[in-house]
Order: C-alpha cells, then structure tokens, then sequence
C-alpha cells in the first residue's frame, strides 16, 4: 500500500515541477495533421481559371445536404474554367458540414479540397453559408482573375486535363485517343498550386471500352 | 465592556473575516493552479498576474446567472440551505486562534488625535474564546449536515433528495470519527479551550541539544491521522467528494441550485476545507506558535504568530489540493465501511490509550511510567523480531510491474500455468523470454 501511495502522490508531485504542455491556443496556433478536414476550398488551374465545372457530383456525395451548386455554361468571351460548364453559384452551410470529406472524393476535378482552416465559430446562421467567393482559392502568382476570353486561353496551350483521359485545349489540336502513349502530361504534373495531394492517387475518368 | 474594547473586538473580527475570505479566494486559485500543474496543464491565467483574478471573475458570474427555482420546491427552506451551510462555515472559524497576544495602550497615540488614555488591554487575535471552544467546532460540524440535508430535501426532487440523505449519512459517520480525535486532543491538553490548547503547546521540549515543540502531533500521530481523514471527509474533499455524485445521482444535493446559491454552496465547501486546515492545525501543530525572537506581547509578535499560522494552514490546504490531485473518487460503501469499521474503533481504542497514559501520568511516579514504557516497549519489540518464526511461508510479494519478478518467485501454480499454455500455444511469446 505504502508503494502505491508514493507512487502516486511521486507522479502529482513530480509532474508539478515539469513543464505543462498546453498550447496557449489563440496567442499560439498549431499547425494541424496533414490529412486534417478543415473548411473547403475551391481550386485554381495556376493561370487562374477555376477547376470547377460545376457538376454538382459534390453536392450528390453529401450525406448532410450541405452543399449546393448551381452550374452556368462558358461563353467564349467569358470563360471561368476550361470546359463546357463552370460552377456559377457554389455555396456550403457548415452548420450542416460534417466534414466528412465524401464531397472531394466526388469532385472528378480535384476542384473541391479541404484546408486547414478550423476557426469557423460565428454567432449568426448567414455568416455560416459560405459562397463561393469565401471558399475560391486565391489567385496564384501572375494570374489574371476570371473569367477570362477564350483567344486569352488559347495563347497559353495549357492542357488543363492531363493523363489517359487528355482533351484537346480550347483552340488547340484535335482531340486525341484514349491511351495515347505520346502524350507527355502524367497525373503527377496535373497537381495544382492550391491542391492538396491527398494519399490514393489522383481521380480517373471511366475508361469507356470503344463501342 | 467600553467603546475601547467594542473597536478592538471589531477589528479583530473584521481581521479574522478579512484573512479568511482573503484564503478563500487564494484558495479557488491556488487550487485550480495546482492541479493543472499537477495534471501538466497551466490553469487560469487570463486576468490579472498568474490569473488570480481568476476566483473574483468566477464569483461575479454566478452571482449574475440567472437564478432557475424549480417548481415544487420549499421556497424558505430552499433559500436558507445553502445561506446556512455559507454561515455556518463563517461561524466554526470564530474559535480558531489565528495570530499570537500583544498588549495596547496604556496610552494610544493616534496620529491627529489628541492621545487618549485607555489602559492597558490585551488583544488577542481570535474572534471568540469560550470555555467549550472545541465543541462548538464540533457542534456547528452537526449544523452543516442540515445545508446539505435540507437543501436536498427542500429541492422537491428524487436525486436531491437521495444526495442529500446520502451525504448525510457520510458527514455523519466522519463526525463521530473526527469527535473522537478531538477528543482524544481533550484529554491529552485537559481543556477544550482552543487558545489553552494552543498554550499547551507552545512549550519546548528539551532533549539534550535538541529542543522539540510540544506539538501535539508527535504524541497524538493516531489522533491526527485519524482527524485528518476525518476532516477531508467532512469537507466532502476528493478522495471523499461524493456528495457531489456526479456520477450516480446527477449532481447529488445540489441538482436544482443554480447561480448565486449553487456559489454559496461551493463557497462553504472550500471554506470548510480552510476551517478544517485551520483547527487541524490549533489542534495538532500549535497552532500560531513558533520561534518569535523576543517580540511576545507586542504588535510584531503577534503578526509574526500570524504568519505561522498561515504558513501552517495554507501547507495544509496544499494537501488538500494534492489529494485531489492525486486519488481517485472512492466508493460510497467503502467510504461509509472505512468510516464506521476502521475509523470509529481506532477512535475509541486510542481515546482510551491516551485517558490511560494521562492517567499513569497524572497517578504513578515517573520512574515506574519509564519502567512500565520500557517494559511495554520491549515486549512489543520482542513479538516484532519473534513473528518470522511463527509466520507461515507466503509467496513473496510482486514488485510493481515486474512480472519477471512475479513468476520467479512463486515457484508454484502461476509458473506451471504458465508453461502449460506455453507448450500448448508455441506461437505465443513466452513472458519469461
């Protein structure tokens, strides 16, 4: 009995004297895990024009209904993203979110990511909506903020969806074949600046067998 | 009694008031300090240096919280609990000698004042001295149960009114142990006079080059031991906390109290700790007794008296705090177990060693006292050193985490137990290897 006792009154006594381990959290902020659901952000392709299309495949993928998105075609004098469609109304209740992050394993553009952003408290439900000028990512260096014109795209001969699956650029040479094995861009290089690679790969598009 | 002494006894309560709701206050800090740094954390630190402005903040919140009075309830009764459990922590504190004597007048020379002659007086610094000083802690003890019992019961509600029986009970079962250290104290000092106890003690024993204080806690140990587990008890202090029942019974007596009243509940418990600490210490430490260095009788001595009672006191509620930081919640049958089967026949059994000792003191002369304590002790001596012997050989005992040790030592069932599931299962990895 007399062991135990100093054993445990030994451990309050001694951890007395160490020093504490709290984290003075609003004077001192600690960066969180790498893989840490924070709020959303919406991406950008690194000459500014936004990743999402507007599909709404995040908005199906929510189990909370959190999400919703409202898609608007691309005109050639005024392009938001490369592609038919871009997302012309984005918005998330996080009253609602549950982080789950089911949304960015739907988005088929890797547009849709978590930050680490955690400081969400308000103190009214409007302010909790956020739009998607709240969630956009900024703009990266050099850019030009959107939308842009089409011929301004087509000087830059970007592929903006590399891999198997490449697409001709808007103006550029003629739609390839699936697998074509001359084609340079890898899924590795397709990682934007404002993209956190997550672990898994990047997402496929469906491999169609040819009809 | 003149307007003279009218002033002194003012100030005096108005000092004791002041130095008790004073420890009060560094008590919530000190204690919620020293448990986050116990617990590796830092604790308040927001207002003020070190957050002591922490407990005032805390206050004038409850203060200002909104007061939800339940439907049901006993609307008198519900308001007195928890005012008289407050009062009754206030008024066990007015026996508690807390600083030494000092001698005024016979002149006072007040600055701007003509100089008024008021005799001589001594002061001393305790509110109030009756003959019976010690019962009346023991009584205003007994009144405490009834915040607690009333305010669970005038609450109309099942969980208050079954925390407040079962509070009850326990408060009950450590006051009869804790009478029975304060008695054994009693008899020991022959008064119960807490400024003659303190007297009692402020002697020096000489021992060759050494001298000890007469402290009662060399030749009452058991009766401390005993008052002071008494004493954590009866503050409903962790290890003993269950009155508050979290667990088991919503939040025990206080389910339906809110702000200000649910304060003044917690507000007495913290002061009682300070009570218990500060009568442990009259008790068994001689109280504001120490080394004064030639000032007895005048101002500075007594102030000096007063540190070391408060140097005493606040080490006390220092063990309070690791206590709590420390022990587990105990269970309520072995609480009550511990209170009426150990504490209670320990009580009774040392009373009656000290009654006997004071006795042959008092009776017997001291050659045959030292002869009988010299027999007695090499008896005692004797049984010790004899025991081994007679003892039946039993399994030495396991050092803490060191199942090595454990197997190696009982040779018996454990080990062939072992290698029986050793062989059988090959894959598992043998404890010995």
């Amino acid at each position: 009995m007399f062991n135990a006792l100093r054993k445990g009154f030994g451990l309050t006594g001694k951890t007395m004297f160490r020093r504490p381990v709290t984290t003075q959290y609003p004077e001192v902020k600690r960066e969180p895990q790498p893989r840490f659901h924070g709020r959303h952000i919406l991406n950008r392709y690194e000459d500014g024009l936004e990743k999402c299309i507007g599909c709404e495949l995040c908005a199906w993928a929510c189990p909370a209904d959190a999400i919703y998105v409202q898609g608007a075609d691309n005109t050639p004098e005024a392009r938001y993203s490369p592609g038919e469609r871009y997302g012309a109304d984005y918005q998330i209740n996080y009253l609602r979110c549950i982080f789950c992050g089911l949304c960015i394993e739907a988005c088929p553009t890797r547009s849709l990511t978590m930050s680490h952003e955690y400081e969400l408290a308000s103190d009214s439900r409007e302010s909790m909506i956020f739009t998607k000028d709240m969630l956009m990512a900024p703009l990266p260096a050099g850019a030009k903020p959107t939308p842009h014109t089409d011929a301004e795209v087509a000087a830059r001969g970007l592929t903006y969806y590399p891999g198997p699956a490449a697409q001709r650029t808007i103006g550029g040479p003629p739609a390839r074949a699936w697998h074509d094995p001359d084609d340079p861009a890898t899924p590795e290089e397709a990682v934007g600046p404002a993209t956190v690679k997550l672990g898994g790969g990047e997402t496929e598009p469906p491999t169609h067998g040819e009809h | 009694m003149d307007l003279v002494d009218f002033t002194i006894t003012s100030a005096v309560v108005i000092a004791g008031f002041a130095l008790w709701l004073l420890s009060t206050a560094v008590f919530i800090w000190g204690e919620r300090r020293i448990v986050a740094k116990m617990q590796s954390r830092i604790g308040p630190n927001r207002l003020g240096p070190f957050g002591i402005l922490q407990t005032i903040a805390d206050g004038a919140k409850l203060f200002f919280k909104e007061d939800i009075r339940p439907a049901g309830i006993d609307p008198v009764v519900y308001f007195i609990a928890p005012a008289s459990s407050a009062i009754i922590a206030m008024l066990t504190i007015a026996v508690i000698p807390f600083g030494g004597t000092f001698e005024i007048g016979p002149v006072l020379d007040l600055p701007l004042l003509d100089p008024i002659d008021i005799g001589v007086r001594e002061v001393s610094l305790q509110i109030w001295d009756p003959e019976i000083g010690m019962l009346w802690i023991l009584a205003m003890g007994s009144v405490a149960v009834y915040g607690v019992t009333l305010g669970g019961w005038a609450s109309g509600s099942k969980y208050s009114l079954l925390g407040g029986v079962r509070s009850t009970a326990q408060m009950i079962s450590y006051e009869l142990a804790m009478g029975l250290g304060l008695a054994a104290v009693f008899v020991w000092n022959g008064t119960l006079q807490s400024s003659a106890i303190v007297e009692a003690q402020s002697r020096l024993l000489e021992l060759g080059p050494i001298s000890l204080p007469t402290w009662n806690i060399l030749p009452q140990l058991p009766a401390f031991a005993l008052f002071f587990i008494s004493a954590v008890a009866e503050a409903e202090r962790p290890p003993f906390d269950l009155p508050e029942g979290e667990g088991e019974l919503v939040g025990g007596f206080n389910t339906e109290y809110s702000g200000a009243k649910f304060a003044m509940f917690f507000l007495a418990e913290f002061m009682g700790v300070i009570t218990m600490s500060a009568i442990t210490v009259t008790l068994f430490l001689g109280g504001p007794a120490g080394p004064l260095f030639g000032l007895d009788g005048t101002f500075a001595g007594a102030l000096l008296g007063l540190l070391y009672f408060a140097m005493k006191v606040f080490a006390f509620m220092f063990v309070f705090v690791w206590l709590r930081g420390t022990l587990p919640r105990m269970k309520y049958d072995r609480l009550m177990d511990m209170g009426w089967k150990v504490l209670l026949p320990i009580g009774l059994v040392w009373v009656m060693a000290t009654a006997g000792i004071v006795v042959a003191q008092e009776t017997v002369e001291r050659g045959t006292v030292l002869r009988g304590v010299g027999l007695a002790v090499a008896v005692l001596l004797g049984i010790v050193l004899l025991l081994p012997l007679f003892e039946r050989r039993r399994g030495v005992e396991p050092a803490d985490g060191d199942v090595e040790g454990d197997v190696a030592a009982s040779d018996d069932t454990l080990g062939d137990l072992r290698r029986v599931i050793d062989e059988r299962t090959p894959d598992r990895v043998s404890v010995e290897s």
